[in-house]
This record gives structure tokens, C-alpha cells and sequence, in this order.
């Protein structure tokens, strides 16, 4: 900061990443505060929508909010800045062009957004820019939790709760940005601003919106806020709030649902936090809510803070949190998979409304992974993370779309692999009639409820009514479940009871778990990194040399130690 | 380590205090490269003569995994070429304990089979072909596979463990075996083998009276088998592992006399029967009728609510359930049987079923501290008017004597 800035009122930048809103955004009312003038900017790299690599459902949700913010900010006399290119390289003109002092974004802890920030800063501080970041896109300070744990992040979802608990609770929301606010502040605006600066439409990048059905999940700030009231609406009305029974109707979108809002910003997590506690007092009339209530935002902090300090939380290989286990490679039984062929109908309808829609329940995405990876196909939770759920997923951060795919792939997190999620018997359970299937598989509305779940078991007869011949109209099924899952439950057992040396017959104690100690309180785990504990184990001192090491050097060790204790 | 060499071998130390690894008498070495990596211990043999003589010591060479592995189908390394060849050449009379980890490409399951073949001159004791994803073994022809199975089979003639499962073992191959093995055989796994009948494995029962532990499919299983594995000659048994696996819906299983089980149970009062099962819910009818001494049992597919009843009444000897899935109707009455039944449970999991709280802290109550494993998804626990979802893991913790929680699954 040079002397001239700190006695003249600043020119701003405020930098839209995530955090797409005015409300609660601490970052945005810095680069308002005592400054001359203010825009907000938005990086659209170009290159980026020609490859396939993101999908039009999670463009379109982008562009809307985009619009929807220019729209609220020309409220107040401002617009949306939407440039062309990398940061990189297009801010030192910038800084230059319009003579900036202040730079302000909200805070990115995933590893390569703080790769990109910190070059950035640099930038900055050579052009003589100062630098205010806001955490706003968590609900805590995440390098806080990891301090507090030792220095490493929790690796259950109940230590991470325990820690939560110890500190401060999270902040309140700040005021959405006014006239008040702003002040003085102005953004000067050029008479061809839309050409230079404006939001693209779909087209304008790329994409061939012919026959593109009207979005689902309309994007934005606006409808996400409306949405909010709506959620609360309901829960105040159902007046309790445990974990809603899961029924054919949750398999649908919902006009309540809040995930692609929050992973975009255009709803704050502080917001959403704090509504929800307000309405639980008020409707129990009690002053601590349960930490169950917050469910859907700290399962999101608990996989920010795992990945935060961990550029290969999305990979198996030199992940230190990730077991390596011996995943097939098959690109044609990914592809059926992708493409909702694979026969079975709860799967490939699941498939078909994520690829329509960009949204799927939660549950039906433990269907879909766990069949995709331990279930039945034995391929690497990293294809259906990178190159499937990431494109077209509206809610998938990198964060918790990895962590999930681990957990559910049972390859981190100390996950149990007992539960296997059939095929067949799970969506036959949720949705007994079978209407999700016949809404995403037109193909299958003749079957009857009896075989729509598994139309390859229907006679004949059956199958020509339906006028659907399996093999023919829809394919026949890619697996034999009941022989894959024999398969599968064996190799994960295999893979578990080499890393943690156990000899004996139980599945069960196969998967370390902190919980279950010898009525000593809690045992030891490496993940934890609890101080004051016992010697740890065998079991302990490898996974945790395994852990450190982040190779498979400790596994090798393993295996040579085993073969000279035989010998 | 480096201590201890200091004490016992200062006159390795040269004037300048540095040690002269050179000198290092060869056992030590060997300790030392036997803590070492395969790759590690490759590297060292290069440095000098010595070291590398160490490196084809054959007490190395005892016990060897050779990874088999295609960059297309998998990703993980395979064990090099070179070294391969080096081990037929210079250490496959060494060799004792010998497994194969192949991936689901036929290429891996065949030079799994060309080493094999040319295992000559190995006295193997241990045996293990395993498929680390799908059973690629079974695309080979299968007369390929058994000829280079049964060069083992009759060069070692002291087998004394066999991992053979997801292979196109046939009965033939098994007289072989049997031939040449009987009286060192303890260990059969060959659960997935296709090609074997029960007159095939009833051969092995019959010949190798030192077995200790089988694993084998159901249609395998016979009473003719049981009453072989008690008889007088026979060892006892300690595991017996049976998967149940439906092969087409609606399939009929046969059912086994209570009388053989009772054999079993008399000639070996500790043997573990470990059951995994994967059937339709329709095709449980055969079992659990009688009592059946099961002592791990898993159900991997949706198991109805009435098997689950009639497992608490025929399974005394239980030591660990595990419940993939059940559905919607509450397992309360199951369970508190199964707690007041089979009192030697030291482990449950449970998942996609439903129990109340009420019940799941009286079945908690009933087993008190001998369940050391209870691995419980936290959507099975039904709130009810004594417990909610917040203040179970409290009534649990309390009688189980540590602190526990359900098991979580992430909202995604």
C-alpha cells in the first residue's frame, strides 16, 4: 500500500468466484467500505466451455446467476463485470486500466483455489493492491478445526462434531449490500458495457440449445433466497426435524432443495445456519438446537476441512487418506454406466435424471457410487467423480464430491464396507411402484410394478405387453449382482485385512474404528492423532506409517514382514 | 539400528569413525534386507558383490507375490519382467510360499500360468491364485490352467495351504492334489469354482485327514462331506467357510441333515462355520429350519424379517451377524431373540433395516459387554417416545461400557 492509497479513497475490485450474492458477503462490503468506486468482476475462461468438461445444466445454472446478479446490482447503480480469460493474466491491466488499490474476494480453502489465490496476491502487492479476503463460503475458520485437532484434519464425522463444538459458533450473517451501504461508493459504468463486460448467453459459448428442456434448478440469488423461505416453510409446518423418511417423492427435485445454491454461493451457509436455529427455537422453544440439525451444511465442512490441505484429496495414488485398492479399469462398463445402460433400471434411471436434470437425491447417489465402484462394476470412484458427477452435478464441489465418492467407495474415513446398496432391492424399497423409473425410462412405463425393478426376471408375455423385449428395447443387465457382491465383499475384505493385519473370521473388525475400544474410552486411531494415548498397536503403527509415508511403501513392508513371520 | 552395530562391531570402523558397510558379516545383512522393500533391496544388491550375494540368499526368496497386472486394466505395478525370469532361474527351488495377484486381464491369469508351469523344481507349501478384480483365471481354457495347476500339484508333494477360488479347478485336478498332497494339506479355498462337484471336494475330505480349514460354495456342500470331515481319522476342523449364491431367481437349494451338523460339532466342538449368503428373499426356505452350529454369518442381499426370526431360534453357536439389508418393517422381536438366544454374539451390523430405539438399547442391555463390534448405519435406529436420535448413542454407550456411536453415512 503505498502512502498516496492509505490518504485517498480506494478504487476496488470485488472478485466473484463462488460466494455469487450480495447478502452476507463480508468480502464485497470491504471493497465498498470508504472506496470511490467498486466492480465486481466474474472470470469466464473461455476455454473452458468448449470442452465437455463441465455440462450445460451446470453452465446454464452459472450464466443465471451471473444474470441475476448484474440484474440486483444494477438496483444499485453498479453491474456485473464479466471478463474474458485467466486472472492471471488479465489483473495487472485491470489494476492499471482503473487504477485499483483494493482487491477483495471471498476465501477459497480448496488446494488449487489457494494455489491461484496466492499468485494472485502476489500480483497484487507488486501492483502496490491491497488484499482483503472474508471467509464467508464456510461456516469456520477451517485452518482453526485443523489446529485444534493437532494439525490434522478430523477424519470422522463425530470428531469433527466434538471439535465444532469446543469452538465459537459460527458468525452472523452480515447485511446484504444497500444504497446505504454503498454510500458514496459508485461503479462507473460505459455506454457499451454489455458488449464489453456482459453476461454471455449459452449459445454465445458454445453450446447447441436446440430441444434443451427449461431448467429444473433455476440459477441464482434471488430464487435461491425465495427458495430458503420455502425450505423453512415446510420444516416449521412438518415441526420437527429429524432426518425426513425417505419416499418416492424425494427421489424428485424439489422446489425447497438448497445444494447447488450453497456450492455456488448464491446462498450463504451463515444465512441458512441461522434461519435454521431461529426456527427450531421457535417452534421448540428450546435454546440449543442439536448439531443434527445442521446436517446438510457441516457434512459440507467436514469434507472442506479434509481436503482443504490436500492437493490429491481427489486421487487414489499419493493420497495419504486414500486406500489403494485394486480397481479395474474398463472404460466400455464405465461408459454404460455413464450413459444409464447398464440394465438395471433403478441405476439407469438414477443416471438419466443426474445427466437431464443435475441433480439427484443423496441416496440415489449412494446407489449409483456404491455400484459404480464396491457394489458390482469394481471401477475407480476417481471415474465417476472427475469425469461424470463433476460435469453434471450441479451441487459438486471438489471437496465433497471426492470426499463422498471416497467414502462411499469405502476407501477412506474408516467407512464399513458391509452395507452394500442393491441394484434392485433399494429402489424397489423407496419407491415400491416404480414411478421414478417410468418417469426417467419411458421405455419401461409398461412393466409392472412386479418386474420394473428387474424387467429381465419378467416372462415373455410380460415383456410383449410392456412392449420392451430386455436385450432388444432395453439392455439386458451388465452384472450378475449376487455374483459381483460375493466378488466385491471378498476383495474388500482382503484389502482390509492385509492393511490392518487382522487374522481373524469377522467382517466387522476387518475396518479400524475409534469407537470401538475395550471399554477404555476411545482407542487410539492415526487419523485422530489424539495426544496422551496408548502404544498403539501393529495395526495402528502401519496404517499410521502408511498414512505418513503416503506411498504404499508401508503396505509393501507389510507384505515382506508377513511372508518372513510364515517363513 | 545403527546403535547396535556400533556396540557389537567397532572393529568395522575405519579412523575416521565412518562405519565400512562392506564388512558387514552376511546374517546381519540378511536381517537387514529383510525389513527391506523388494525395490529397496534391488537397489542394494547393486552397490557391491557382497551385498549382492546376500540378495540371492535363499532365505529371501522363501516367500514371493508376483503381481501380475496390465497398464490397461488396472493401476497398480506389476512385478518386473526381468525379475521373473531371474526367479525361475536362480530361486524357484527356494521357493515355498508363493501367491499370484492378477487383474482382470486373461493376459495376467496366463503368465500366472506360465510360472507355474515352470515351477519344476518347487516343493511349494503355499499356494494363492488371487484375482484382484474380476476372476480372470476363468477366461482361460481351462485345460491350460489345469496342466500348469498340476505341476504344482505333483512337483510339491507338501501343499500344505491352497487358495484356489474363481479358478476352473476341476475334480480331476483335485485327485491330483489329492495324490500327491494328502498328507500335508490343511488349508482349500476354492469357494467359485464351477467345475468341481461334490464328489470332487468329498475325494479331498476324504483323503486329506489333516484339513483344517475349507471354503467352498453350498452346492459343494453334502452330508457325505460333514460326516467325512468327522470322521475319526479326520483333524479337527477349525474353519469352514460356505457361500450361498444364487444363480438363477427362484433357485432350489438342497438342505443339510441336522445330524451331520451334529457330527461336525462333536468331532470339532470349536470348529467356526462361517455362512455368506446371497440370495433372494424367496429362496431362504431350506435354511435355518434346524439348528445349524453357524458361528459368522452374512447376509448380503435383503434377508426377510421371518428368516431373521428363525436365525435367533437355530444358531446357538453365533458369534457375529452381519444384515446388508431387510426393509421396513422393525426388527425388534428378531433382535432381543437373537440377544436372548445366541449368547455367544460378539458382533452385528446392520444396515437398511429399521429397529426402534427402545428395542435396539433393550438388545444392547440383553448382551451387555461381550460385543465388541456393533457397526450400526445411523437410519436403522428408529426415534420413539423413550429415545431420540440424539440421546441413543448416550443409553448405548452406558451398557455397553465405552463410548459408541451409529455409523454415518455423509449427506451427499
Amino acid at each position: 500500500i503505498t502512502c498516496d492509497s492509505v490518504n485517498m479513497a480506494p478504487n476496488s475490485i470485488h472478485w466473484f468466484r463462488k460466494g455469487l450474492r450480495l447478502h452476507d458477503n463480508p468480502a464485497l462490503q470491504e471493497a465498498v467500505r470508504g472506496a470511490d468506486t467498486v466492480r465486481c468482476v466474474y472470470f469466464l475462461d473461455p476455454w473452458f466451455a468448449g470442452s465437455s468438461n463441465l455440462g450445460v445444466n451446470r453452465w446454464r445454472f452459472l450464466l443465471q446467476c451471473l444474470d441475476d446478479l448484474d440484474s440486483n446490482l444494477r438496483k444499485l447503480n453498479s453491474r456485473l463485470f464479466v471478463i474474458r480469460g485467466q486472472p492471471a493474466n488479465v489483473f495487472p491491466r485491470l489494476f492499471k486500466e482503473w487504477k485499483i488499490s483494493r482487491l477483495t474476494f471471498e476465501y477459497d480453502s480448496e488446494p488449487f483455489g489457494k494455489e491461484r489465490d496466492a499468485a494472485i496476491k502476489k500480483l497484487a502487492m507488486e501492483a502496490g493492491v491491497e488484499v482483503i479476503v472474508k471467509i464467508s463460503h464456510t461456516l469456520y475458520n477451517l485452518d482453526k478445526i485443523i489446529e485444534l485437532n493437532g494439525g490434522q484434519p478430523p477424519l470422522t464425522y463425530k470428531r469433527f462434531q466434538t471439535l465444532i463444538s469446543r469452538m465459537d459458533p459460527p458468525e452472523m450473517p452480515v447485511e446484504t449490500l444497500s444504497n446505504t451501504i454503498m454510500g458514496s461508493c459508485v461503479t462507473p459504468v460505459s455506454e457499451d458495457h454489455g458488449d464489453k463486460y456482459g453476461v454471455p448467453s449459452l449459445e454465445e459459448l458454445g453450446f447447441d440449445i436446440e430441444g434443451l428442456p427449461s431448467a429444473v434448478w433455476p440459477g441464482g440469488e434471488t430464487e435461491a433466497l425465495t427458495r430458503i423461505e420455502r425450505h423453512l416453510e415446510r420444516k416449521a409446518w412438518v415441526a420437527n426435524f429429524e432426518r425426513p423418511r425417505m419416499n418416492a417423492n424425494s427421489l424428485l427435485a424439489s422446489p425447497t432443495g438448497l445444494s447447488p445454491y450453497l456450492r455456488f454461493g448464491c446462498l450463504s451457509c451463515h444465512l441458512f445456519y441461522f434461519k435454521l436455529t431461529d426456527l427450531y427455537r421457535k417452534v421448540k422453544k428450546t435454546s440449543t438446537p442439536p448439531l443434527s440439525l445442521y446436517g446438510q451444511l457441516l457434512w459440507r465442512e467436514f469434507f472442506y476441512t479434509a481436503a482443504t490441505n490436500n492437493p490429491r484429496f481427489d486421487k487414489m495414488e499419493g493420497n495419504p487418506i486414500c486406500v489403494r485398492i485394486p480397481w479395474d479399469k474398463n472404460p466400455e462398463a464405465l461408459a454404460k454406466w455413464a450413459e444409464a445402460k447398464t440394465g438395471f433400471p433403478w441405476i439407469d434411471a438414477i443416471m438419466t435424471q443426474l445427466r437431464q436434470e443435475g441433480w439427484i437425491h443423496h441416496l440415489a447417489r449412494h446407489a449409483v457410487a456404491c455400484f459404480l465402484t464396491r457394489g458390482d462394476l469394481w471401477i475407480s470412484w476417481e471415474e465417476g467423480h472427475e469425469g461424470v458427477f463433476e460435469e453434471l452435478l450441479l451441487d459438486a464441489d471438489w471437496s465433497v464430491n471426492a470426499g463422498s465418492w471416497m467414502w462411499l467407495s469405502c476407501s477412506s474415513f474408516f467407512q464399513q464396507f458391509f452395507h452394500c446398496y442393491c441394484p434392485v432391492g433399494f429402489g424397489r424399497r423407496t419407491d415400491p411402484n416404480g414411478d421414478f423409473i417410468r418417469r426417467y425410462l419411458p421405455i419401461l412405463r409398461g412393466f409392472p410394478a412386479k418386474y420394473i425393478y428387474d424387467p429381465w426376471n419378467a416372462p415373455d408375455s410380460v415383456q410383449a405387453a410392456a412392449k420392451c423385449i430386455i436385450g432388444v428395447h432395453y439392455p439386458k443387465p451388465m452384472v450378475n449382482h449376487a455374483e459381483a457382491s460375493r466378488l466385491n465383499i471378498e476383495r474388500m475384505k482382503q484389502i482390509y485385512q492385509q492393511l490392518s493385519r487382522y487374522r481373524g473370521l469377522g467382517l466387522l473388525a476387518s475396518v479400524p474404528s475409534t469407537h470401538n475400544g475395550n471399554g477404555n474410552g476411545m482407542a487410539y486411531s492415526p487419523g485422530e492423532q489424539q495426544s496422551g494415548t496408548n502404544t498403539p498397536g501393529e495395526f495402528h503403527f502401519f496404517f499410521s506409517l502408511y498414512l505418513k509415508l503416503q506411498t504404499n511403501k508401508a503396505y509393501q513392508l507389510f507384505y515382506f514382514l508377513k511372508c518372513f513371520k510364515k517363513g | 539400528k545403527k546403535r547396535l552395530l556400533r556396540k557389537r562391531f567397532s572393529h568395522y570402523y575405519s579412523e575416521d569413525g565412518a562405519v565400512d558397510w562392506r564388512q558387514l558379516p552376511e546374517e546381519i545383512l540378511l536381517q537387514i534386507f529383510q525389513y527391506l522393500p523388494l525395490l529397496d533391496r534391488a537397489f542394494a544388491s547393486q552397490v557391491c558383490r557382497g551385498w549382492n550375494q546376500t540378495f540371492h540368499m535363499p532365505e529371501l526368496w522363501r516367500c514371493f507375490e508376483f503381481e501380475l497386472n496390465q497398464h490397461a486394466s488396472s493401476y497398480l505395478k506389476a512385478t518386473h519382467p526381468d525379475l521373473i525370469k531371474q526367479i525361475i532361474k536362480r530361486h524357484s527351488n527356494h521357493l515355498q510360499y508363493v501367491s499370484f495377484k492378477v487383474d482382470s486381464s486373461t493376459e495376467s491369469a496366463e503368465a500366472a500360468c506360465d510360472i507355474l508351469s515352470q515351477l519344476v523344481n518347487c516343493s511349494l507349501k503355499t499356494l494363492g491364485l488371487i484375482s484382484t478384480a474380476r476372476p480372470s483365471f476363468m477366461e482361460l481354457p481351462k485345460s491350460h490352467f489345469i496342466s500348469a495347476l498340476t505341476v504344482v500339484f505333483v512337483n510339491s508333494k507338501s501343499l500344505s495351504s491352497l487358495k484356489i477360488d474363481d479358478t476352473p479347478v476341476d475334480d480331476p485336478s483335485l485327485k491330483v492334489l489329492v495324490a500327491n498332497n494328502s498328507d500335508t494339506l490343511k488349508l482349500l479355498k476354492m469357494s467359485s469354482c464351477p467345475h468341481v462337484s461334490p464328489a470332487g471336494i468329498l475325494c479331498v475330505a476324504d483323503q486329506c485327514h489333516g484339513l483344517r480349514e475349507l471354503a467352498l460354495n453350498y452346492h459343494l456342500l453334502s452330508d457325505e462331506l460333514l460326516l467325512a470331515l468327522s470322521s475319526e481319522r479326520h483333524v479337527h476342523l477349525e474353519h469352514l467357510r460356505i457361500d450361498v449364491v444364487s444363480e438363477n431367481p427362484g433357485q432350489q437349494f438342497h438342505s443339510i441333515k441336522k445330524s451331520s451338523w451334529d457330527a461336525m460339532v462333536r468331532h470339532s466342538p470349536k470348529f467356526n462355520l462361517v455362512m455368506y449368503f446371497f440370495l433372494y428373499e424367496d429362496e431362504f426356505g431350506p435354511f435355518f429350519r434346524d439348528e445349524v452350529p453357524v458361528t459368522h454369518l452374512y447376509f448380503g442381499s435383503s434377508v426377510s424379517k421371518e428368516v431373521l426370526g428363525r436365525v435367533g431360534l437355530t444358531c446357538p453357536r453365533l458369534v457375529e451377524l452381519v444384515v446388508c439389508a431387510n426393509g421396513l418393517r422393525p426388527l425388534d422381536e428378531e433382535l432381543i431373540r437373537i440377544a436372548e438366544r445366541c449368547r455367544q454374539l460378539s458382533a452385528i451390523g446392520l444396515g437398511e433395516c429399521e429397529v426402534s430405539c427402545s428395542a435396539f438399547v433393550e438388545f444392547v442391555k440383553m448382551c451387555g459387554g461381550r460385543l465388541t463390534q456393533l457397526s450400526i448405519m445411523e437410519e436403522v435406529l428408529v426415534p420413539d417416545n423413550k429415545y431420540g436420535p440424539d440421546d441413543i448413542h448416550w443409553e448405548v454407550s452406558k451398557h455397553l461400557g465405552r463410548v459408541w456411536f451409529p455409523d454415518m453415512m455423509p449427506t451427499w
